[in-house]
């Protein structure tokens, strides 16, 4: 009977309305940090240009006003107002290019991300729950992708599958995988032995549920941290490739690419150089100020330092 | 610390195995025929394809190629490029001491600069003075450095022609390479205004290689010396009455620089990433450009060689990094 009496005065949680808390305390930690909403507010604007680049950008990213070559941005002497950020040198309008080359880097990065982290995830989690020869395998594996150089590992990945951002993607997710799969076999090593998992193992749980649906769930705050990483990374990896010809091949309005074909006219036109530079550098730091605040809103050891 | 030695050389054969064996796979997972891919040839004849396959012993069973593989390798032969038709374990050694001293000097400025930085934000937590120099960290992590090195020669050596755009050293001085590294050639060769020429070829890669590793050390520093800040023995010392600059530079430094060396130690592998863009921006002429080059003029042998040096070498700095670590915190060898 006296069971009955404390169930009824302990007022049941709902599983909502715990998770509205956690997103409330989440977002007091990470509002205290100014930077990470700047950087917050930043990704959302870039995220808008993206999605609306067609109803945004004055002109075609493509188009070829040939009367228009190298044109200086509109504030300089022979500068034109509807060429804001000036022309490239076969006429196309800058910011026009840089309006939709907002839409690959953050396909870049997302589609990277969710690649090496889907599998991360899977390789991480089996090798921290079974232990044994297949952690020793997938963990020696691995430590042979992490003794490369990522963006050289990239390069010739690339150089293999043939250049094209999509082989280029590739290559920087597989690069980027390693880190997941330590981190989740890290975390789920720690988490394996607490009581609520063999609880759960008690009650029957079989090891896909153990793993995906116990054990995951409690290692998620250093993977969503080095997940804003790895976006980062991943935008600036295949800018990177962009830039050696090994990404996304010319005309892509890709930042990266952008910068490949006006480095031989740096000394003439800065304009054509400094713009997709300056694209690549607000959209990675904006992330990055993101991923400090994460850190800080999820991880508690690191709090405050 | 022997037992130690031998513990990480234990992990180490296997990943180098492993990674020898990647080196000698990526040849074969080619689109096309190997054998007309490492010898460069591009139409030819059933005869000559025969001797050549035999030669480059792709007529025999795989287990026994990559054997023979590996025993080139561990006798120094890496195969020849089929571009120059050189070996490529000689034009590693041409070019490598470019790329260690860009690297050495970049990784001495980004130390210089980094762990007084990282020191002093720490110290002066909360001011602006912090703020400012972590958001300068953070935009410093954040940039392309491609874009960084353009830009710099826009502002250096193009509007302001202080710095030259590329190379190593002007066209005006030549001497026979002892060391390889130019500076040290430049004084040896004792001809005027060599070394200054020198320095200068030297400037930009140098500050656009050292961005990225000088930030993520300001970082780490600033965050471990902030740690041991609040440690009781920082305290008591404080208590006793030394002064601050004893306390932070002496007792708190030196147990904030055991994380800040793993870092350094983890940056050298970056700046062998940052090597293969920057030495393309300037031309330099080390193993960086080298692997770029190849890739574009499809010279797998080279390719193939340099992946695996390379990635040997990564794994030969990350284990003396591990040691030095073990010598400064010997908690860390048990």
């Amino acid at each position: 009977m006296a069971d009955t009496t404390v169930t009824k005065t302990a007022e049941p949680v709902s599983s909502a309305a715990m998770r509205r808390q956690m997103l409330r305390e989440f977002w007091f930690y990470f509002s205290e940090n100014r930077g990470a909403v700047l950087g917050l507010i930043v990704f959302v604007l870039l995220v808008i240009v993206a999605v609306f680049a067609s109803l945004i950008a004055p002109h075609s990213p493509f188009q070829q006003y040939r009367d228009f070559v190298l044109l200086p941005p509109a504030w300089q002497e022979g500068g034109n107002p509807s060429y804001l950020l000036g022309t490239d040198p076969v006429g196309r309008d800058i910011l026009s290019r840089l309006i939709y080359g907002a839409q690959y880097s953050l396909f870049i990065g997302v589609f990277v991300t969710t690649l090496s982290l889907v599998g991360g995830i899977v390789v991480g989690l089996i090798a921290g729950y079974y232990r044994g020869w297949v952690d020793t395998v997938i963990m020696r594996l691995m430590d042979i992708i992490l003794a490369f150089p990522s963006l050289l590992l990239a390069l010739v990945l690339v150089a293999i599958l043939g250049p094209s951002l999509t082989n280029g993607m590739i290559a920087i997710a597989l690069t980027l995988q390693p880190h997941f799969v330590r981190l989740t076999r890290a975390a789920v090593m720690a988490e394996k032995t607490r009581d609520y998992v063999t609880a759960s193992r008690l009650a029957g749980a079989g090891p896909l549920r153990l793993m995906f649906k116990t054990i995951l769930p409690n290692c998620t705050a250093p993977l969503i941290v080095q997940a804003t990483l790895s976006f980062s990374n991943a935008i600036l990896d295949a800018a990177a490739l962009g830039f050696l010809g090994m990404g996304a091949q010319p005309p892509a309005p890709e930042w990266g690419t952008m910068l490949a074909e006006a480095r031989e006219f740096i000394l003439r036109a800065w304009w054509v150089v400094t713009f997709p530079g300056l694209a690549i550098l607000i959209t990675v730091l904006a992330i990055n100020l993101m991923g400090d605040g994460l850190r800080d809103a999820l991880d508690p050891k690191l709090k405050r330092s | 610390m022997f037992g130690f030695l031998l513990r990480r050389l234990a992990v180490l054969i296997p990943t180098f195995i492993g990674v020898s064996i990647i080196a000698f796979s990526f040849i074969r997972l080619l689109p096309g025929d190997p054998v007309e891919l490492l010898s460069g040839e591009r139409v030819m004849s059933p005869e000559r394809h025969a001797i050549i396959s035999h030669d480059l012993g792709f007529d025999r069973p795989i287990v026994v190629q990559y054997f023979d593989y590996l025993g080139g390798v561990m006798t120094g032969d890496f195969g020849t490029s089929i571009v120059s038709k050189k070996p490529i374990l000689d034009q590693f050694w041409s070019l490598f001491p470019a790329t260690v001293e860009l690297s050495f000097c970049a990784i001495i400025l980004a130390i210089a600069l980094g762990i007084p930085a990282g020191m002093i934000a720490a110290i002066k937590r909360g001011s602006i003075f912090d703020q400012g120099l972590m958001g300068i960290a953070l935009v410093g992590y954040s940039m392309p450095i491609f874009w960084w090195g353009l830009l710099l020669i826009i502002l250096f050596s193009g509007t302001l022609q202080w710095f030259p755009v590329s190379g190593r050293i002007s066209l005006m001085f030549f001497f026979k390479p002892v060391t390889g590294f130019m500076l040290i050639d430049s004084l040896m060769s004792g001809q005027k205004g060599a070394f200054a020429s020198a320095l200068s070829h030297l400037a930009l890669p140098s500050i656009v290689l050292a961005t990225i590793p000088l930030a993520v050390i300001a970082r780490q520093t600033r965050s471990a010396m902030l740690e041991v800040l609040s440690e009781d023995y920082v305290r008591t010392a404080r208590a006793k009455g030394l002064s601050p600059f004893r306390v932070v530079g002496i007792h708190a430094l030196r147990n904030a620089m055991i994380p800040v060396i793993t870092t350094i130690g983890l940056q050298i592998g970056v700046m062998l990433a940052g090597a293969i863009l920057t030495e393309t921006i300037f031309s330099w002429p080390g193993i960086g450009k080298w692997m770029v080059d190849s890739v574009f003029r499809r010279d797998y042998a080279v390719i193939q060689g340099g992946l695996l040096l390379i990635a040997a070498i990564i794994m030969i700095v990350n284990l003396i990094v591990d040691l030095l670590y073990g010598l400064i915190n010997p908690r860390i060898r048990h």
